[in-house]
């Protein structure tokens, strides 16, 4: 135990300090993966923690993204204040709205239809004339934080805006950690492990199921509205269920049901990408090779794999216990 | 609306939706029988749409490149189920996602490494290149009635070999208990084999007699697996009836919502399911 605490200090206070030791290149792509990490975390909480698999999470982040894009102004910069909690907050009512038909399905059903809302989703954007269209919004101006008049964060500047969503990061880690340790994140494991079991004692699972998908869909808006910040441009494609397949896949690759493991997991999948992207335009064919290789010959252990990336890339000691 | 554009969108739609049915029924009976999510059902529908393009172009015939389409096919299920499904009958459903997600990748990825990025079109077999005239202005394809009419065949020859033959006694034995199948001494993996090699030649098929409409393009079996995966949804798993109840009713929806309100077009059979789904949660119909 104080061993992981030991190396998660390390870990936080390396990425603490690494603006100041990478090139720009290098912290613009940290701030890509640690967005990235917040949108597994909220996974998770689904997937790892209540044992809902959705196939559809890229929707609430693609719908984070497009409350700055939309709401952005064409010639002065939008409030963080107002929209970031907006983002939030629209990603959780969708949603909510789209929990109350999903969350009674269970398994097979529960993956296709969660993916079949996403493409809804799509569709609103890249269809109709609210969305703009399957081209994007690209947006003039980054988010101003003023208090009072001043900018206290200047999202134009890389570092700035590294450390503001490495504090998020932090933040929302933090959160779901206390979250979990809470009578009702107790019951969302409960839920996982045993849902008849919860429903004879008398746990409304239907709402810990909704306020669960609710609250990863909310945080997957959180993330989706930092990578619109970020890159400055929001398109359809940011709710493509490619994207949701990826984030599952960061899932896997960390381990799934520990929160270390989807931050593990949004580095390694990066990782990897950039790793494939460099020996060929055609990476996919690699990224999707390993996957079913990885499926095929690591059965059920997965997590053994996780085991063994968590050692080499967060520097947690072996397991010498047994 | 006159009557004989509502005429030409309802034939648009049955014709859409028989062609769904095609793919919808592997993808149920898979899920039904063998208990498997298939993401990659859509691939199949992609390779039939491309086997038709590539083989068409070389033999100069569509229907030589459908009969060889058809072999190959097969020859593919089988490789697929021996090789990679196999080993997922007993494993979770997030690794099954997984598995079919990658496979995903690696077939859209092979097929623009073979033919390319570029969309291609698909000619018509000359015999059946001419319209039937409704009014001095409108007239129908006849290829598109022939599509119809091809499904209608293939169905009603899919409920014969579920309900009629022994081997479809087998798939439903299957179906219900697994074990007590392999128990009494039947071929329980021969029968998986088959179902899924089914399925595979089903899309495919669909997917090549659908190349000449659609046209031959990258993603086109991503938007055809989603679309199936709510025919499912909306049927019930498992059920071949289902399947046929639902993709009727989605190609009738998604034609009509086009022309009615094309604002919303996409949203349309989602909205659809949405509502099914409220009204029975387990959807129309259950098991084969």
């Amino acid at each position: 135990m104080t061993r992981n605490r030991t190396a998660l200090a390390v870990v936080v206070a390396m990425l603490a300090l690494f603006p100041f030791a990478g090139a720009t290149f290098y912290t613009e792509l940290v701030t890509k993966v640690m967005i990235l990490a917040i949108f597994a975390l909220s996974l998770d909480l689904l997937v790892g923690y209540t044992g809902l698999v959705s196939f559809g999470h890229a929707a609430y982040f693609g719908i984070g993204a497009y409350v700055l894009g939309l709401m952005a102004p064409k010639y002065e910069a939008a409030s963080l204040w107002l929209t970031l909690p907006l983002a939030v907050v629209a990603a959780g009512v969708a949603a909510l709205a789209v929990g109350v038909f999903v969350v009674r399905a269970k398994g097979i059903y529960f993956i296709m239809v969660t993916l079949a809302f996403a493409q809804m989703f799509y569709f609103v954007f890249h269809d109709t004339a609210f969305g703009r269209g399957s081209d994007g919004v690209s947006m003039n101006f980054k988010p101003a934080a003023e208090i009072a008049g001043t900018a206290i964060f200047d999202f134009a500047n890389v570092t700035h805006t590294y450390y503001f969503v490495f504090a998020l990061l932090v933040l929302v880690f933090v959160f779901l950690r206390l979250l979990l340790r809470s009578a009702f994140g107790r019951a969302l494991q409960g839920i996982r492990s045993n849902e008849h079991r919860m429903r004879s004692l008398g746990f409304p699972v239907y709402f810990y199921k909704l306020a669960s998908f609710t609250l990863a869909g909310a945080l997957a808006g959180l993330a989706g509205y930092l990578s619109a910040m970020q890159f400055g441009y929001v398109s359809p494609e940011l709710l493509s269920w490619h994207q949701s397949g990826n984030v599952l896949l960061m899932l896997i690759l960390g381990g799934l049901g520990s929160l270390y493991g989807a931050v593990v997991g949004a580095f390694a999948f990066v990782a990897l990408q950039e790793i494939f992207q460099s020996l060929t335009k055609h990476w996919q064919l690699l990224l999707g090779g390993t996957i079913v290789l990885l499926v095929i010959f690591l059965p059920g252990g997965l997590s053994s794999v996780a085991g063994r990336f968590r050692r080499s890339v967060v520097g947690e000691p072996e397991d010498d216990r047994g | 609306m006159d009557i004989y554009s509502f005429l030409i969108q309802l034939l648009n739609g049955l014709q859409y939706g028989l062609l769904l049915f095609l793919v919808a029924s592997g993808l149920t009976l898979i899920f039904g029988i063998m208990g498997i999510i298939n993401l990659a059902h859509g691939s199949f529908y992609m390779i039939g749409a491309y086997m038709a393009f590539t083989l068409s172009s070389l033999t100069g015939s569509l229907f030589v490149a459908v009969v060889l389409g058809i072999v190959l096919s097969v020859v593919l299920g089988i490789f697929l189920e021996w090789a990679l499904f196999s080993h997922l009958y007993h494993r979770d459903h997030l690794e099954q996602v997984l598995l079919t997600y990658g496979l995903i990748l690696v077939f859209e990825e092979l097929r623009s490494l073979i033919v390319g990025n570029d969309v291609h079109g698909v000619n018509v077999p000359a015999i059946l290149n001419w319209s039937l005239p409704l009014t001095d202005t409108l007239s129908y394809p006849v290829y598109r009635l022939f599509i119809s009419a091809v499904c209608i065949v293939l169905a009603v020859l899919l409920y014969l070999l579920i309900k009629r033959t022994r081997l479809g006694m087998m798939i439903r034995a299957g179906a219900s208990n697994r074990e007590m199948v392999q128990a009494l001494g039947l071929n329980i993996n021969l029968v998986y084999r088959l179902v899924f090699a089914l399925g595979v030649a089903l899309a495919a098929f669909a997917g090549m007699i659908a190349a000449p409409v659609s046209s031959v393009y990258p993603g086109m079996g991503t938007g055809v697996l989603i679309i199936c995966f709510v025919v499912v949804v909306i049927g019930g798993i498992g059920s071949i009836w289902g399947a046929l109840v639902a993709a009727l009713l989605i190609g009738l929806a998604d034609t009509f919502g086009k022309v009615l309100l094309p604002e919303a077009a996409g949203v349309v059979v989602y909205l659809l399911m949405a509502a099914i789904l409220l009204w029975r949660p387990e959807g129309l119909f259950r098991r084969v």
